[in-house]
């Protein structure tokens, strides 16, 4: 059989090979200094974050192995949000590692900077093989990170609930991928844009075979970005889990999902939500799901007393309002969607950063031990309520512009044809369940300064942790004061996923 | 063709319902198995009828296969650390959290 090997560059996936090799360092690293290396490992860990961000800049743009891996300005994008998600969640991880893991620092570590090499091969990838393998590599490891209090019964719940549920998504995201393999003929996302244009007229009156598949892609994608009806894992998993692996799954893996998502639904099958499908489009689908999202969301968030599972309900409304900007397949669509998860990178790890630390020095998690946070550390009390502000999208503060550009983008697709106009819906509902989450958010921000404190704690300004607050801090302001070179950045996005012309 | 689509989706199908009904993990490990194998059968059996020219079918297969090793092995030593944790692997023993 004639058989080539595709064209191979291994220039351009330089900083997944190296952040690949540096796991590995990490590892070795601990076992070599007989696990008593101490913060060290850490330190290495988040030296070999810095090093792939700047292998990261210095990587040229290109296909490198076939179609299997591209680096454009989307990857670029999302490559630096996983880097800073990592770099992050692993700032926020040394209080663990010195009284709860501290025999096991090295494989936490390693885990958590593969899965990081995960999402990245993710965000390249344009082929549904590599991106399946890039979605395992991103998981797997998380799975076992969210286990990784071995005794704790907390945790090794929330390690079997997301081993079950992700393994679970996996098989309906492939059962999915399956039919469109055979519906089109090919595992390549932009050769199959072009196969399903080309049988358009059969798709028209769609078949029950590409329904049952955009159906059971959605379900897959669905529990990955914890969209109800497929939500109830998250907030389990975020209470059970170590916090800084809460966080990294809120902000990290959640931003894998929305890649994965925007690969296979726009690259893929973009075809399926024009203006001649509706309304058998996959638009309507998934905007049921982001309205339930925001609704349930932010409704279950206001019950909750423990500050993890606040977190996680609000990361399920956060995605709702993510989805509305994925859903206008316009200019600015998938540039406001990488503008809002950049802002809620920041918000989201330096809100889960402050957790950990008041875990870490306390063992609570509940918000009422909170309470007279702002006489006793002031500086923890007014950046928790920055987060939470920024978080309900409170201008001057970054999460506003994230949640005005979903919104735009939303309203200019729904303005440019009526087929479209049941979008104005999602904003308004999006709209009034911002004020909803005002509510819960406050109360952080009342219980930290206006309720008489039962029990005071002062917390610790330690380094690597206060660190990521301190950087959460700065991005939520300064993006928030200065959105546009972000924005500008962002705004190369649309185009490599074909959206307008480049 | 057809036969091979319905004994994936049946297979599908008895894997799904595995995962919802069974008590016990093992159980629910083992019908996760037999969802990944019913997408094998689908991806060779499109292979082979659809898209016969490149063997990506067939790699998927192969890639699923190892991938699902891989997800099987976490899975069974986090079913361990279940096990010395409540000295049992029964669904049941999951209400710390409540839904």
């Amino acid at each position: 059989m004639d058989f080539q090997l595709p064209h191979v560059d291994f220039r351009v996936m330089a900083p997944e090979l190296f952040l690949f090799a540096w796991a590995l360092v990490v590892i070795t690293f601990d076992l070599g200094t007989k696990r008593r290396s101490g913060s060290a490992t850490g330190y290495v860990a988040l030296l070999g974050l810095v090093i792939t961000g700047v292998i990261l800049s210095i990587t040229p743009e290109g296909a490198g192995f076939g179609a299997m891996f591209y680096n454009d300005a989307g990857s670029l994008f999302f490559k630096v949000i996983f880097l800073g998600a990592a770099f992050m969640a692993i700032g926020s991880s040394f209080g663990i590692m010195e009284r709860k893991i501290q025999h096991h620092r090295g494989e936490f570590l390693g885990l958590i900077l593969l899965s990081t090499v995960g999402m990245m091969f993710l965000a390249s990838s344009n082929e549904l093989l590599s991106l399946y393998i890039g979605l395992e590599l991103t998981t797997i490891p998380l799975f076992v990170c969210a286990a990784f209090f071995k005794d704790n019964r907390l945790s090794v719940e929330a390690g079997i609930k997301y081993l079950i549920v992700g393994a679970m998504s996996s098989a309906l995201l492939l059962y999915g991928i399956s039919f469109l393999y055979g519906l089109s003929g090919t595992t390549d996302l932009l050769q199959m844009r072009v196969n399903i244009a080309t049988t358009h007229l059969t798709f028209r009156e769609i078949g029950l075979l590409p329904m049952l598949s955009v159906v059971l892609l959605v379900a897959g994608l669905g529990f990955k970005l914890a969209l109800p009806p497929f939500h109830q894992w998250a907030p389990d998993v975020y209470e059970g889990a170590p916090t800084p692996v809460a966080a990294f799954l809120s902000v990290g893996s959640k931003a894998a999902g929305l890649v994965a998502f925007a690969k296979i639904m726009i690259n893929g099958l973009q075809v399926f939500y024009e203006d001649i499908m509706a309304p058998n489009d996959w638009g309507l689908l998934v905007g049921i799901l982001a309205g339930a999202a925001m609704v349930w969301g932010n409704v279950a968030a206001v019950r909750q007393t423990n500050i993890k599972r606040m977190l996680a309900f609000s990361s399920i409304a956060q995605a709702g309002y993510i989805m509305i900007g994925m859903l206008a397949l316009n200019d600015i669509g998938l540039s406001s969607v990488s503008f809002y998860m950049f802002t809620y990178l920041f918000a989201n790890m330096g809100a889960f950063a402050i957790v950990a630390i008041f875990e870490d020095k306390t063992g609570s998690t509940q918000i009422k031990s909170y309470s007279g946070l702002a006489r006793t550390s002031p500086f923890y009390a007014a950046s928790m309520s920055v987060f939470m502000l920024s978080l309900a999208g409170i201008p001057p503060l970054a999460g506003f512009f994230a949640k005005y550009y979903v919104f735009a983008a939303a309203i200019k697709m729904a303005g440019s044809n009526e087929i479209h106009q049941w979008l104005y819906w999602l904003v308004g509902v999006g709209l009034i369940t911002s004020v909803f989450a005002l509510y819960y958010y406050a109360n952080v921000i009342k219980t930290m300064y206006f309720t008489p404190d039962e029990s005071p704690y002062k917390l610790p300004l330690s380094l690597p942790g206060s660190a990521v607050v301190l950087i959460g801090l700065v991005g939520v302001i300064l993006f928030g004061l200065m959105p546009g070179p972000v924005m500008d950045f962002a705004s190369a996005i649309p185009a490599a996923f074909g959206l307008i012309a480049p | 063709m057809h036969h091979y689509l319905y004994l994936a989706a049946i297979l599908f199908a008895i894997g799904t319902f595995g995962v919802i009904t069974r008590r016990n993990v093992i159980g629910i490990l083992m019908s996760l198995e037999l969802m990944f194998n019913a997408v094998n059968i689908n991806l060779v059996a499109f292979n082979k009828f659809v898209a016969t020219e490149p063997l990506a079918g067939q790699l998927f297969a192969i890639f699923i296969v190892v991938v699902a090793a891989a997800e099987a092995t976490v899975g069974l030593a986090i079913v361990l650390l279940v096990y010395r944790n409540w000295r049992g692997i029964e669904t049941e023993n999951f209400s710390v959290m409540k839904w």
